[in-house]
């Protein structure tokens, strides 16, 4: 009974699965296929044998993985990096989306965003480019202004102390301009009675701020922070593969999974351990954001993502 | 009461002096690095060498540009194969999105929550690099086939959410009542709810041609042929050459007739000009879109 009115409805819906279809079928090819494919990890993986021919090695590639040291100092490095991300990311958006808000001028307003806007636009070898135009040792901006004051050129492509802030810094440059406007847009749905009722009983301008936008603010920077958190243990492959590389003078500061699972496939040497890392990364991520989403469920289940 | 109005305006005033002052400041640095590259790239080699990267421009010139068009082939070739994966990949892109959040919002899809969960775990977990690039290169055969520049872009569970919310907001009387006159699925689609759903094109066709635009990742994986490279990768690829050929200097191999005869520095930052020309004069344009985008469909799952 149950089968047959399973398949009325679903010939009755049959358009409606025919446009499902495309989309159903990436998935599996592209997300869940692969995820059968994190056998790899359990195997000694031959090119020619494929995933499935390679022989069994158990846990051997885990050992290796984990024996070797790197992976406590990767992941800190990945963990570290993502939440300062994060972190000065959020105090930069929430902060001008405030500022901006409170500008009078439209014109100053609409071109100084567009400003702001626009290296989200470019990608990580653009951004590149536009470094190693500003720092490089021989005719970097930068050093070009240093010299002519009197100063050391500094060679910052062979000094590995200052590029978690650097990095930092670029990959703000990069997203807050975009990720204000998220706040923007929540400030502009502020009641403005709200403000207005303020002003009345004599709440000053900084007053109105930290009692009414900010609070108002809350439920998306939660949102935001969450959504953030999930991939905390994911780096941005970008901005790490074309700024650091292969540096092998940066690396000990910036290395990230990401980055070293890449180079164990490119060198192919030992694609059961890259793997191996992969699915590592895969499990923290998924442990991190499951936990995360039932912390959130429990103390406040409007924020919780599903 | 008349001296604390006057309190809250000189708060305004202070806050305000402020508040310019720090978007000023954040504003130039957001768009002076590409007034920077964009005035180097009209140097003469030799004004970069001896002065530096500088906005003061002492020596007009145009020759890097001429040295990369003198030999325009890889050129053309990037962008030919960026500009046809940015079209074919974005109109496939926005049609599997804006389709499937359609049938996901459908209250009489009885399979719709069972479907949504289906996508969204992929965003929760998957399997990975590794096996993602074996899947694509043994068995689907990516390695130098353009398929490998459109196909990892085509669809993203993201954009589908914010179809899947924007399209709700549609009243669901206007599927009722052409399922009533006996229009199929597909052309309650197409001709009606597609044309109700300009912004959303709009923005989800901003952010996949972009995403297509700026991609060199999918090349770094699959594509070593050269004239199957993306705009992107190949810039990529001529800043990293130019890089290496200093590091030969830097080790004391002679290259220094290779280094007089390419205006290298000036040519990198032309090559920037060239690739990302098109995104920088779209930009005003497209700009407003993209901050829709963000108001349309909260992110959630």
């Amino acid at each position: 009974m149950q089968a047959k009115r399973f398949f009325r409805t679903s010939w009755n819906n049959r358009y409606l699965w025919l446009m499902l279809l495309p989309a159903a079928a990436y998935v599996i090819v592209f997300s869940y296929l692969p995820m059968s494919g994190i056998v790899i990890a359990f195997k000694n993986f031959n090119y020619v044998k494929g995933i499935f021919g390679s022989d069994w090695v158990g846990l051997s590639n885990f050992r290796f993985l984990f024996m070797s040291n790197k992976l406590w100092f990767l992941t800190r490095n990945t963990l570290l990096y993502n939440l300062a991300f994060i972190t000065v990311g959020m105090f930069f958006e929430v902060g001008f989306a405030i500022i901006i808000n409170e500008l009078t001028s439209k014109k100053f307003k609409r071109l100084f965003q567009s400003f702001m806007f626009l290296p989200f636009f470019i990608s990580w070898v653009v951004v590149a480019a536009i470094v190693q135009a500003v720092f490089s040792f021989e005719y970097g901006m930068l050093n070009g202004i240093i010299s002519s004051l009197g100063g050391e050129r500094i060679n910052l492509y062979a000094n590995a102390s200052p590029w978690p802030y650097l990095l930092v810094a670029f990959r703000s440059w990069k997203t807050i301009g975009y990720g204000s406007v998220v706040y923007l847009a929540t400030i502009t749905g502020i009641d403005p009675e709200l403000h207005e009722a303020a002003a009345i009983d004599g709440a000053g301008l900084v007053q109105r701020i930290r009692h009414i936008t900010l609070p108002c603010l809350v439920p998306t920077m939660i949102i935001m922070f969450l959504l953030a958190l999930g991939q905390v243990f994911r780096g941005d492959f970008g901005l790490f593969y074309q700024l650091i590389g292969n540096n092998a003078l940066l690396l000990p500061k910036a290395d990230i999974l990401d980055l070293f699972i890449y180079r164990a496939l490119a060198s192919t040497s030992d694609l059961g351990m890259a793997s191996a890392a992969g699915l590592y990364q895969s499990v923290l991520c998924f442990i991190t954001i499951m936990t995360v989403n039932a912390i959130i469920k429990k103390i406040q289940p409007d924020y919780s993502l599903f | 009461m008349v001296s604390n109005n006057k309190i809250i305006q000189r708060d305004k005033l202070v806050f305000c002096a402020i508040g310019y002052t720090l978007v000023t400041l954040y504003g130039l640095l957001c768009v002076l690095p590409f007034v920077l590259v964009f005035i180097t790239s009209f140097t003469s080699e030799a004004s970069l060498m001896k002065n530096g990267y500088t906005f003061f421009i002492k020596e007009f010139s145009t020759e890097a540009y001429a040295l990369a068009f003198r030999n325009p082939q890889r050129i053309l070739w990037a962008y030919r194969n960026t500009v046809g994966a940015t079209i074919i990949g974005t109109a496939l892109a926005v049609l599997m999105a804006t389709m499937t959040g359609y049938v996901l919002q459908r209250r009489d899809f009885p399979q719709r929550n069972g479907f949504s969960l289906f996508f969204f775990f992929t965003t929760l977990f998957n399997g990975g690099l590794v096996p993602t690039y074996i899947l694509c290169t043994r068995y689907l055969g990516f390695k130098n086939n353009y398929i490998a520049l459109v196909l990892p872009l085509m669809f993203s569970v993201w954009n589908m959410i914010i179809a899947k919310n924007f399209i709700k907001s549609v009243p669901y009387e206007i599927t009722e009542s052409a399922k009533v006159d006996g229009a199929n699925d597909m052309v309650i689609f197409f001709r009606l709810i597609l044309p109700l759903c300009k912004p959303l094109l709009a923005t989800l066709g901003l952010f996949s041609a972009l995403a297509y635009w700026n991609d060199w990742y999918n090349t770094l994986l699959y594509i070593t042929r050269e004239e199957k490279m993306s705009l992107q990768y190949f810039l990529q690829e001529m800043i990293n050459s130019v890089q290496a050929l200093k590091n030969l200097v830097a080790m004391g191999v002679s290259v220094d007739s290779v280094r007089v005869s390419l205006p290298q520095e000036t040519m990198k930052m032309a090559m920037t000009v060239i690739t990302t020309g098109p995104i920088i004069l779209l930009y005003p344009f497209v700009q407003r879109y993209f901050v829709k985008g963000l108001t349309i469909g909260a992110v959630k799952g």
